[in-house]
C-alpha cells in the first residue's frame, strides 16, 4: 500500500523476530533511572506493553509496506548463513500466507500485555511473566517468519519452555499436571517432526523451504515423502491439535491463566496448521496426497468429537468448565482447518487459512471474556455459574453478557462474522477435492463436517442461554461491567471479527495468490 | 675402529628416533607439572599449600595453550623407521580437538578443586591430589593421539589408575573407599578383558599399529577368523566400560557420590572423552572392515545406555541424600548413549568422518555445560552438604545469576531453547542417525529426549520456586565464580555461534 524501501522492510522483519528476545532480556534487568515508574512491578509491566506495542507497530508497518499486488512473492527477505555445518541459514521472509498470522500474533500478544498491565494474574513476580511472554512472542513470530526447516524447528521449540512456566506458575487448579502434559506431549511430537525434517533436508540436500517448495518434491522419492509426511505430520498434528492427539489441550487451557489461554488458542495452535500449509503441502505433495484422506477423516472426527464433548459439558449438572468447553470447541474448529488443508485445493486451503485467523480472533476473545467472568465470579464452572435458571449476565453485566453472546455466535459461524467464511470454504473445498483424491470420501467428510456446524450452533446457544439469560436475583451482588481497559483489549478483536466477516476479500486476496502458487509448485 | 663406527652410525640412526617435542608438549607438560607438584609438596609449608593448586592450574593452562602452535598441520612422531607413515603418536585435528576437550575439562576441574581442597581443610592431601589429577589428565591427553594399541592401553591406564586413587582419596570416608573399590575392581576387569582382545588382534594381524591392523585384518587366515572377531569384541568391551555404557554403568552413581565433587565432574567429562576417543580409534581407524560387527553392537549399546541412564535419572527422589549428584551421574550415562549414536552410525554411513565429527561436537557441548552444572552443584554443596535436589529450591531468590546459568546448563543438556547449542548438538546426532538409515535408533533417541526433559525441567523449575523458609545465600569464592562464568560464557557464545563446534561435524578430522 505504501512504498517502503526493501532494506527497511528487511530490518522491520528482523526486528519483529529479534525485538521480543531483546525485550525479554531487558525485562530481567533492573529498570534504568527515570523509568522506574510507581513500583518495579508497574515498570516491568509497562515495559511489556511498550515492547509488544513496538512489535505490533512494526508488524503493521510491514503489512502496509507489503506489496499487495504480489502476495505470492516472498518479501522482506533476509538470507544469511548461520551454521554452515548443518546448512542452517537465517532465512526470513513473508508472503500472503504468513503475513496475516504475523500480524495476528503481534496483535494478540500486545492485547495480552495490555490486559496484564491492568490485571496481573496471581502468581510470582511480574518480571518473569513479562520475560516469558516476550520469549513466547519471539518464538511464535519466528515460526511464521523463518524459511529454513531447522530454524522452523528451533522456533517451534522456543515456545515450549515459556508456555510451560506460564501454565505451571501462573495457572489455576491442576496446573502442574497440565503443564507437564502440555510440554511432554508437544515435545514428543516435535522431536518426531525433527526426524522428518532431517530426512527431507538430508535427502533433498537443502533445508531451505523456498528451494524445497520450488522443487515441489521432485528430488524426494515416494517412500521418503511418505515417511517424512508421517513424521512431520504427527508433530504438527499434536500441536494443532488433531483428534486423537488433542488430549493435552483441554487440561492446558483449563489450567492456564487467561493470557496463556488466549495465546495458546490464538496463535500457538496456528503454528501446527501453518506447518501443514508451509511445509507438507509444497515440499512433499505426493506423500501428503497419500495421507490426505486419513487427515480429513481424523479432522471430521475431531469436529464431531469436539462438538459432542462441548454438548456434554454444556449440559446441566455436568459440572462443565467454560474454559474446558472452549478448548474442546477449538478441537472442532481446528478440525475444519485440517479438513480444508486435506482437500489440497486452493479453495480448501484458503478456507483453512481464513478459519485460522478467525479462530484466533474469536477464541482469543472468548478466553478473555471467560477470564473476566472468572475474575468477577471466582469460577468458570457452568453449574455453579448458572444455578437453576441461568447466570443472567444480561441483567447483571449487560455489556459483558452482550460480548459473550457475540463471541458465541461468531464462533458458531454466523454469516457476516469471521467464523463463517473459513468453515464454509473448507467444506466447499471438500465438495470438490483435488483430482487425485477420492471425491465420494470427501463428500462424506463434507456432510459430516456440515453436521458438525449444527452441533456447534447447538452447544454455543446452550452456553449463551445458561450464562447470559436467566432470572436476575433481586438482592444479589451486582457484577462489575466491562472496564475501560478490558474494552480496550477486546474492541480490536470484535472489530476485526466483524471486518473479516463483512470484507473477507481483504484476507483472501492476500492468501489466494500465495496458495495458488504453493499448490502449483512452490513459492518464489 | 673407523669401519665399526661407520657401521654403527646408521644403526644408531635407525634406533634413536628424533622426537617432535612440540607435538607431544600438551600431555608432557601436564605430566611434568604433576611431578613438580608432588615433589614441591614436600618443601612447601602448610600455609602455602594453596600455591600447588595454582601451579597445577597454570600448568594445565599452559598445556592447553600449547595446542595452538600445532594448529598449522598434522604432525606425527614415534614413527617406524622403515615405514615412516606408521606412527605411534599423531597430532591431527581429531587429536587436537579431543586434547582441547580433555585439557580444558581438566583445567576447569582444577579450578573447582582449588575451592574443594580449601573447604576440605586438610581432609584431602594436596600434593597427592594435584599429582594424581595431572597424571590422569596427561594420560587422557595422550590417548586420542595414540595410534597403536599398546600406547592406547597404556594411555587408558595412565588416565584411569590415578582416577581410582582420586575417588578414594577422602581419608577415613567409608563411602569414598567403597566407591573407589567398586570403580577399581570393575575397571580392572574391563582392562584385562580388553588386553586379551588386543592380544587376539595382535595374534591374528601381527601388528599393533592401527592403520596396519586396518589393512591386515581384512586378509586374516580363515582359521583365525573367529579369533579376530573375538578380539574385536573384547577390545571394545574395555572402552565401552570407560564410557559407562550399559551394562558397564553400575559403578557410576556410587562412584560419583563417593568421590570429591570435582572428581565426579572430571570423570563425567574427561573420563567419558577418554572412552570415546579410544572407541573411535579402535572402531573407525583400526577396524573399519569389521563395521558389520561393531555397528549393530554399538547401536544396541547406545539405545540401551540412553534408556537405562534416563530412566535411572527419572527415578531420583528429590529428598534423597546426594540426589543432585546421583541425577547428574545417571544423566551422564544417558548422555553417553547419545554420544554413541554417531559412532554406531559411522558403521553404516559412507562418510564415517562426518559421523565421528557429530560425536566430537556433541562431546564439546556436553563438556562445557556439564562442567557448568557440576560447578553450580559444587557451589550448593558447600553449604548444603547432602546436596539433595530439594536444596536447589529457591536458588533464584538467593543467587539469581547462578540459578539462571544452572537453568541454562540443564536446558542445554535437555536440548531445548534457550539452550540452543544443546538443541543443535542433538540435531547433528539425529542427523547422523537419519543419514545412516538408523531410523529406529533415532526414534528411540527421540523418546529418550522427552524422558530426559522431564527430569531436567523438573530441576530447572525447582530453582525458581519460592524457597522453603529462609533462603540460603551461597557465597561464591573466586575460583568457583571463574568456573561458572567460564562455562556459562562458553555455553552462551556457542548458542549464538554453534558453528564453532558444529564445524567438526562437517569436515574430516583424521
Amino acid at each position: 500500500m505504501i512504498d517502503i524501501n526493501e532494506s527497511v522492510m528487511q530490518f522491520l522483519l528482523a526486528f519483529v523476530v529479534v525485538g521480543p528476545l531483546l525485550g525479554a532480556a531487558a525485562a530481567l534487568l533492573p529498570a534504568p533511572p527515570g523509568m522506574k515508574g510507581k513500583s518495579p512491578e508497574q515498570a516491568v509491566l509497562r515495559h511489556g506493553v511498550t515492547v509488544t506495542g513496538a512489535i505490533l507497530v512494526a508488524a503493521i508497518v510491514l503489512a502496509l509496506g507489503f506489496d499487495h499486488d504480489h502476495p505470492s512473492k516472498m518479501q522482506a527477505t533476509t538470507d544469511i548463513s548461520w551454521i554452515p555445518a548443518l546448512d542452517v541459514r537465517i532465512h526470513l521472509g513473508i508472503d500472503g500466507i504468513s503475513l496475516p498470522l504475523l500480524v495476528l500474533t503481534a496483535l494478540l500478544t500486545f492485547l495480552c500485555a495490555l490486559y496484564s498491565y491492568f490485571k496481573l494474574p496471581a502468581g510470582p513476580t511480574p518480571k518473569a511473566f513479562v520475560a516469558l511472554l516476550l520469549v513466547l512472542e519471539a518464538g511464535t513470530l519466528a515460526t511464521f517468519a523463518v524459511l529454513d526447516l531447522l530454524l522452523f524447528f528451533l522456533a517451534f521449540e522456543m515456545v515450549l519452555i515459556p508456555m510451560y512456566f506460564l501454565i505451571a506458575r501462573w495457572g489455576g487448579e491442576g496446573r502442574t499436571r497440565a503443564a507437564w502434559r502440555f510440554i511432554l506431549y508437544t515435545l514428543l511430537g516435535s522431536v518426531v517432526m525433527l526426524l522428518g525434517l532431517l530426512l527431507i533436508g538430508l535427502k533433498a540436500g537443502t533445508f531451505d523451504m523456498v528451494a524445497l517448495a520450488t522443487d515441489n518434491g521432485r528430488s524426494l522419492t515416494a517412500s521418503v515423502q511418505v515417511i517424512a509426511v508421517l513424521a512431520i505430520g504427527i508433530g504438527l498434528a499434536v500441536k494443532t491439535p488433531m483428534w486423537p492427539l488433542h488430549s493435552w489441550l483441554p487440561d492446558a487451557h483449563t489450567a492456564a491463566p487467561t493470557v496463556g489461554s488466549v495465546l495458546l488458542a490464538g496463535v500457538m495452535l496456528k503454528m501446527g496448521t501453518y506447518g501443514f500449509v508451509r511445509i507438507l503441502l509444497p515440499i512433499a505433495p505426493d506423500g501428503f496426497r497419500d495421507f490426505a484422506p486419513y487427515l480429513a477423516a481424523f479432522a471430521v472426527v475431531g469436529i464431531i468429537y469436539g462438538s459432542l464433548a462441548c454438548l456434554a459439558l454444556a449440559k446441566q449438572g455436568a459440572k462443565g468448565d467454560l474454559k474446558r468447553l472452549i478448548a474442546y470447541s477449538s478441537v472442532g474448529h481446528m478440525g475444519f482447518v485440517l479438513l480444508g488443508i486435506a482437500t489440497m485445493t486452493p479453495t480448501g486451503v484458503n478456507g483453512a487459512l481464513f478459519a485460522n485467523i478467525a479462530h484466533g480472533l474469536i477464541t482469543g476473545l472468548l478466553f478473555f471474556l471467560v477470564g473476566a467472568l472468572k475474575d468477577r465470579t471466582g469460577t468458570t464452572d457452568l453449574d455453579t455459574l448458572a444455578k437453576e435458571t441461568g447466570a443472567a449476565l444480561y441483567g447483571k453485566a449487560p455489556r459483558l453478557g452482550g460480548l459473550l453472546a457475540f463471541g458465541a455466535v461468531a464462533s458458531l459461524g454466523l454469516p457476516g462474522l469471521a467464523g463463517f467464511w473459513g468453515e464454509m470454504l473448507a467444506l466447499f473445498g471438500a465438495f470438490r477435492p483435488a483430482d487425485e483424491l477420492s471425491r465420494p470420501a470427501f463428500l462424506t467428510f463434507m456432510a459430516i463436517g456440515a453436521f458438525g456446524t449444527l452441533l456447534t450452533a447447538a452447544y454455543m446457544l446452550i452456553v449463551v442461554r445458561r450464562v447470559c439469560m436467566g432470572a436476575v436475583p433481586q438482592e444479589g451482588p451486582k457484577l462489575a461491567d466491562v472496564h475501560t481497559y478490558e474494552f480496550a483489549a477486546w474492541a480490536p478483536l470484535v472489530a476485526l471479527t466483524v471486518a473479516a466477516g463483512l470484507w473477507p476479500k481483504a484476507l483472501l486476496g492476500l492468501t489466494d495468490p500465495a496458495v495458488q502458487q504453493l499448490l502449483a509448485g512452490g513459492t518464489r | 675402529m673407523s669401519s665399526l663406527a661407520a657401521s654403527a652410525q646408521p644403526l644408531a640412526a635407525s634406533l634413536v628416533q628424533s622426537v617432535d617435542w612440540l607435538a607431544i608438549a600438551p600431555p608432557t607438560i601436564a605430566a611434568v607439572v604433576g611431578l613438580i607438584a608432588l615433589v614441591a609438596d614436600l618443601f612447601v609449608g602448610e600455609k602455602k599449600k594453596a600455591l600447588l593448586g595454582w601451579l597445577s592450574v597454570a600448568g594445565l593452562a599452559v598445556s592447553t595453550l600449547m595446542l595452538l602452535p600445532l594448529l598449522d598441520g598434522d604432525r606425527s612422531t614415534f614413527c617406524l623407521t622403515g615405514t615412516p607413515d606408521v606412527c605411534s603418536y599423531t597430532a591431527d585435528r581429531f587429536t587436537l580437538v579431543l586434547q582441547l576437550l580433555v585439557l580444558g575439562g581438566a583445567l576447569l576441574t582444577a579450578l573447582l578443586s582449588v575451592t574443594a581442597l580449601k573447604d576440605a581443610d586438610k581432609g584431602l592431601p594436596e600434593g597427592e591430589y594435584w599429582f594424581l589429577l595431572l597424571s590422569s589428565a596427561a594420560g587422557a591427553a595422550l590417548l586420542p593421539a595414540s595410534r597403536d594399541l599398546a600406547t592406547l592401553i597404556v594411555a587408558l591406564e595412565v588416565a584411569s589408575l590415578p582416577a581410582f586413587a582420586l575417588v578414594g582419596l577422602r581419608h577415613g570416608d567409608k563411602k569414598s573407599s567403597e566407591a573407589a573399590l567398586k570403580f577399581f575392581l570393575s575397571s580392572v576387569t574391563a582392562t584385562a578383558v580388553s588386553l586379551m582382545g588386543v592380544s587376539f588382534v595382535y595374534a591374528t594381524t601381527g601388528t599393533l599399529y592401527l592403520t596396519q591392523i586396518a589393512d591386515r585384518i581384512q586378509n586374516v587366515d580363515g582359521q583365525l577368523h573367529t579369533l579376530a572377531q573375538t578380539g574385536v569384541v573384547l577390545t571394545l568391551i574395555g572402552f565401552a566400560f570407560k564410557t559407562a555404557a550399559v551394562p558397564f554403568h553400575f559403578w557410576v552413581p556410587d562412584t560419583y557420590v563417593g568421590a570429591p565433587l570435582p572428581i565426579a565432574a572430571y570423570l563425567s567429562v574427561v573420563g567419558k572423552a577418554v572412552g570415546f576417543s579410544g572407541l573411535i580409534l579402535v572402531t573407525v581407524v583400526a577396524l573399519p572392515s569389521y563395521a558389520d560387527v561393531w555397528g549393530p553392537a554399538l547401536a544396541a549399546l547406545a539405545a540401551l545406555t540412553m534408556t537405562v541412564g534416563n530412566v535411572g535419572a527419572l527415578r531420583q527422589q528429590a529428598t534423597r541424600a546426594y540426589s543432585a549428584v546421583r541425577l547428574l551421574a545417571w544423566s551422564s550415562v544417558g548422555q553417553a548413549g547419545y554420544l554413541l549414536v554417531p559412532i554406531a552410525a559411522a558403521a553404516y554411513s559412507d562418510n564415517a568422518e562426518r559421523s565421528i565429527g557429530s560425536t566430537v561436537a556433541y562431546a564439546l557441548m556436553y563438556a562445557a555445560v556439564n562442567l557448568g552444572a557440576f560447578a553450580v552443584a559444587a557451589l550448593v554443596g558447600r553449604t548444603q552438604l547432602l546436596n539433595r535436589l530439594a536444596d536447589y529450591r529457591g536458588l533464584y531468590a538467593s543467587n539469581p545469576l547462578t540459578a539462571l546459568l544452572l537453568a541454562f546448563f540443564l536446558l542445554c543438556l535437555a536440548g531445548l531453547p534457550p539452550g540452543i547449542i544443546g538443541l543443535f548438538a542433538k540435531v547433528t546426532v539425529f542427523s547422523a542417525a537419519v543419514d545412516a538409515g538408523l531410523g529406529w535408533l533415532a526414534v528411540v533417541m527421540a523418546v529418550n529426549v522427552v524422558i530426559a526433559l522431564f527430569y531436567y525441567l523438573q530441576w530447572t523449575a525447582l530453582l525458581f520456586r519460592a524457597p522453603e523458609g529462609e533462603a540460603v545465600k551461597h557465597r561464591v569464592p573466586a575460583p568457583l565464580t571463574a568456573t561458572i562464568a567460564l562455562t556459562g560464557v562458553l555455553g552462551i557464545v556457542l548458542s549464538g555461534a554453534p558453528q564453532l563446534v558444529l564445524r567438526f561435524a562437517d569436515t574430516g578430522l583424521f
